[in-house]
């Protein structure tokens, strides 16, 4: 320390008396010694004080006194900063986590949309924070069944993600595309039941087609209603099915059932964040959706889907309240 | 109290709580999303606990209940159910209504709709 004091008063006294450059860097490197020698700011200035009243002994009493004051203020500034500095670094980590766990919800979660003869899917999914609550499941045997599901999780982030990726994994071991969607949820329910916290609960809308008769089977776990769009008499039918939110309690009973497509029809499966979009003005019409469906519906599936994100996304400026999913199932056209 | 502002609009929620005939009467004024769930949370948390608990929750000042709000409702009902106690809500408008409804709650909840039952008027 007492070497250290030497050197900084030798090089304060050749700088005041010849302001070069060289004079400067010497400085620099001895701020080096300071690190090494677990000195700190505060004590830098206490030793400047020290050299100056040496070098200067008939220095004015309050600028001496003035150093006192900006030893304080330099003790509480040095705290401060390395308390900013550690919350950067925890937002950091969070953030590197964070990203970590949406692209592991990415790739876990995967879902590809089915190549599907006799029907054209249609699917759009927009998470409004980078880790989504809603979930799209898709599976087929390419030739006979093909089973969609669609899922909100309440609760959101890295648990919810986690969930989700439990549920698919059930479903996926259950071969799905065959099972009756009351028993798909009953599983899922008491998967989910047994296995989350109190806090955490999911609604699933879970929905069969069987391209033998065009047929459509249907549960739902505390899900807003599908739309059936019937073309032979231009009107949208809800597909609403009694069932209560998954995780809430074991033992439901879902109820199942069932409708047929004729040509020109189509179901749109749908999330809160579709059919409660809100704006300044408050919130949409529940007709507006149907609507929206209408003005599309001689279009493939995709654009459908595409049409109705873009319409509610430009009302809300792009800037989502919840995560927006939509999947929109029609039977094809007989081909001429 | 946690504000948010939303679009220039603040968000709040208040929670009044009264004790009467040994029943503790909620009652909850404002919205109810994923803003202002953690204020009626943490309100109703420190009551869970109580064996046999009477609780009623007066929704008649609130109008929207989003997933979030209604996962407050199920944790609480839940915590409720395992302590002996029951939990009752009152004044529900139309859209809670249906929304308690689809979520197939209003099969295990005690749900009485607003008075005057407008929330059930049919064309």
């Amino acid at each position: 320390m007492l070497e250290v004091k030497r050197k900084y008063k030798e090089m304060v006294s050749q700088y005041v008396n010849s302001q070069s450059e060289m004079d400067l860097y010497s400085g620099h490197k001895l701020s080096r010694q300071f690190i090494e020698k677990e000195i700190s700011p505060e004590e830098v200035i206490g030793i400047h004080k020290r050299t100056l009243k040496e070098l200067f002994p008939e220095m004015d009493e309050k600028i001496s006194h003035s150093f006192d004051f900006l030893i304080e203020v330099m003790i509480h500034y040095g705290l401060a900063l390395q308390e900013h500095q550690s919350l950067i670094r925890k937002q950091e980590e969070h953030e590197m986590e964070m990203n970590i766990a949406a692209k592991v919800q990415d790739t876990l979660l995967k879902t590809k949309v089915p190549n599907f003869k006799g029907l054209d899917i249609g699917f759009v999914s927009v998470p409004a924070k980078q880790m989504s609550g809603d979930y799209a499941y898709f599976v087929s045997d390419e030739q006979s069944y093909a089973s969609v599901a669609v899922a909100d999780v309440i609760g959101k982030g890295i648990p919810a993600a986690l969930c989700m990726s439990m549920i698919k994994f059930g479903m996926d071991s259950m071969q799905a595309e065959r099972s009756s969607p009351r028993l798909v949820l009953d599983i899922v329910n008491r998967i989910v039941e047994e296995s989350v916290d109190d806090s955490m609960f999911i609604s699933m809308f879970y929905g069969k087609y069987d391209a033998k008769d065009s047929a459509f089977s249907y549960a739902s776990a505390g899900h807003e209603p599908a739309l059936l769009y019937k073309a032979d008499e231009e009107k949208f039918v809800e597909l609403d099915a009694k069932g209560l939110l998954l995780g809430v309690q074991s033992n439901v009973l879902y109820e199942e059932r069932t409708v047929h497509l004729a040509d020109g029809d189509f179901i749109a499966m749908l999330t809160d964040g579709v059919t409660e979009v809100r704006t300044e003005e408050g919130f949409i019409d529940e007709d507006l959706i149907k609507e929206l469906l209408w003005k599309v519906k001689d279009e493939p599936s995709q654009i459908m889907a595409d049409t109705v994100y873009r319409h509610l996304g430009e009302m809300q400026n792009f800037q989502l309240r919840d995560d927006f999913t939509i999947i929109i199932l029609k039977k094809e056209d007989k081909k001429v | 109290m946690i504000f948010k502002k939303i679009r220039g609009v603040e968000m709040n929620l208040q929670v009044e709580l009264l004790e009467k005939d040994s029943v503790q009467y909620f009652k909850v004024v404002g919205e109810i999303d994923a803003f202002t769930a953690p204020i009626l949370k943490e309100r109703l948390e420190p009551m869970q606990k109580v064996k046999g608990l009477q609780a009623a929750i007066d929704l008649s000042n609130v109008d929207y209940i989003d997933s979030t709000g209604l996962g407050v409702f199920v944790g609480f009902y839940k915590a409720l159910k395992q302590n002996e106690g029951h939990m009752k809500i009152t004044g529900v408008n139309a859209r809670l209504k249906r929304l308690f409804e689809i979520t197939g709650l209003d099969d295990i909840m005690d749900i009485e709709a607003e008075e005057g039952g407008d929330g059930d008027a049919t064309v």
